[in-house]
């Protein structure tokens, strides 16, 4: 590592925030979809979706919450993207910074672009009447999660973000992850889905990352969930990692 | 800096090749450029000027060949390369989101500078930007963008500059204020190493020009020896018609450097 790192990712991070607080659109474009979701489903469908006691936004919004970030992303690929495909990326390579800190600038900027979203979508769901009993612990608990799962999906966006040749390659990739958590436990239980759809749903890591947020809202046990949503998101963010970092080398090398 | 350093060439090429998949860019490529002149890589599109000067500014490897900037080779010395220059590249690489004045700033901090708003301002005000200092690059024009460019360029005194087709795509007028910017670097003793397909580009500026052609340099020399490869000069009587460049300047008046 370098002895710059600190100072470099810094001065590139300052740079990617003025783009996000210029251009606010990519906050509102990225919450528009997890908002839709929770109102067409709150208010259209909810009602005959049988969750058990609570509120159906109670049961929606872990999911809601990952589609957020699911969709959020696809702007951290975009922003890599776009700087990979101006000057200003080879400019930055050319000069004697710390190599890695280009990149971790874009991941700490999608970081803090999507703590925002989820904020955004958090306090939408408190109008239509999320409540949670949670104690400080618990909403820790949840934002770790929520960072974890955020880093891994960030360092997803990175891969096509460094590969794509077109912009709508660049964010393609964030169309399944927004698919994924209808076939999970987000939206609807999943005992009320047939055979091997329900298999798939239950052994997928979306349930068990918004069952294990449930849980914590709801001041239940946590379970094994959390367990397993711990190890789907480090396991998905060392994979991603190790698979950015090495086709990040071979770029700039 | 070392006396062996002070003596060494600015930049020294020797035997430099670089293949892409089957096609061969550059096929033996030498040069050496002289500490604080203006060296003018002249080809047309395709002639592998842009692979040189990328593997020149480390971005690029090269498969065979040495090459060494500043006293350092390309491949080993990395980092001291990265010290010791600046490019800029074929297209404004600039942040368009970001104003003139924070583009400056950036590019210092990157450079671990102290006081980057000063350095920022001493730059504008030297590239006559400072007016347009405090808006977003967006809202520049080609000529205003260039400036800035070669402005980031200049923060930190790199001893060597990579200046890749300066002028592509800029108007007349634009063209003017760049050639003036670069020839107020090499004032400075600022060795320069630029590439372009325009040929009085090369003529107004450099001090020696290489011609690049389907990946070797076949001519090496001044204006002068390059001139003297031709038939000598002929004297004939032609009517000097104003060139169509002589007319837009003067309908349009002439560039000052403030614009």
């Amino acid at each position: 590592m370098s002895r710059h790192f600190f100072s470099d990712t810094t001065a590139l991070l300052g740079r990617s925030l003025r783009h996000i607080m210029r251009s606010p659109d990519t906050i509102i474009t990225t919450t528009i979809m997890p908002i839709a979701f929770l109102l067409l489903f709150v208010y259209v469908f909810g009602g005959a979706i049988k969750t058990g006691s609570g509120a159906y936004v109670d049961y929606l919004l872990p999911g809601i919450l990952l589609i957020t970030v699911a969709s959020g992303v696809a702007y951290t690929a975009y922003r890599l993207f776009l700087d990979m495909k101006g000057g200003i990326f080879e400019r930055f390579q050319s000069m004697p910074i710390a190599r890695s800190s280009v990149l971790w600038a874009h991941v700490l900027t999608s970081v803090v672009a999507n703590v925002i979203s989820l904020v955004v979508v958090v306090l939408v769901a408190l109008l239509m009447g999320f409540r949670s009993g949670a104690g400080v612990l618990a909403w820790l608990a949840v934002a770790g999660i929520m960072l974890l799962f955020t880093l891994a999906l960030t360092w997803l966006a990175i891969i096509p973000g460094l590969t794509a040749k077109t912009v709508e390659g660049a964010s393609a990739f964030s169309y399944p992850l927004i698919f994924l958590p209808f076939l999970s436990s987000a939206f609807v239980p999943t005992d009320s889905m047939s055979g091997p759809v329900r298999f798939f749903a239950e052994h997928q890591p979306v349930t068990a990352i918004v069952n294990a947020i449930r849980a914590l809202f709801d001041q239940q046990p946590v379970g094994t969930d959390i367990w397993i949503a711990l190890a789907w998101c480090v396991g998905l963010l060392v994979v991603v990692f190790g698979f950015a970092m090495r086709i990040y080398r071979r770029k700039v090398s | 800096m070392t006396t062996l350093q002070a003596h060494a060439p600015a930049i020294h090429v020797k035997g430099l090749r670089k293949s892409y998949k089957d096609l061969q860019v550059l096929r033996g490529v030498d040069f050496d450029v002289a500490r604080g002149s203006i060296f003018a890589l002249l080809g047309s599109n395709g002639a592998g000027k842009t692979t040189a000067v990328k593997i020149l500014s480390t971005l690029l490897k090269a498969d065979a060949g040495t090459a060494s900037v500043n006293g350092f080779d390309v491949a080993k010395k990395a980092a001291d390369v990265r010290e010791s220059i600046s490019l800029t590249g074929q297209f404004a690489a600039v942040d368009e989101v970001l104003s003139g004045r924070e583009n400056l700033m950036l590019v210092a901090r990157l450079r671990h500078l102290k006081d980057p708003g000063r350095i920022a301002d001493d730059l504008l005000a030297r590239f006559s930007l400072t007016e347009a200092g405090g808006r977003r690059v967006g809202t520049y024009s080609g000529g205003m963008r260039r400036r800035l460019d070669i402005a980031m360029s200049l923060i930190g005194d790199p001893p060597v500059i990579f200046l890749d087709e300066p002028t592509t795509g800029l108007d007349p007028q634009a063209r003017i204020e760049v050639w003036d910017a670069v020839k107020e670097l090499a004032g400075r003793g600022t060795t320069v190493l630029l590439t372009t397909q325009y040929l009085d580009e090369a003529e107004q500026l450099a001090d020696r020009i290489a011609i690049l052609h389907e990946g070797r340099i076949i001519v090496n020399g001044t204006l002068a020896e390059l001139k003297q490869l031709l038939p000598p000069a002929k004297v004939e009587y032609v009517e000097k018609q104003p060139t169509l460049e002589d007319v837009f300047l003067s309908l349009v008046g002439t560039p000052g450097k403030a614009s």
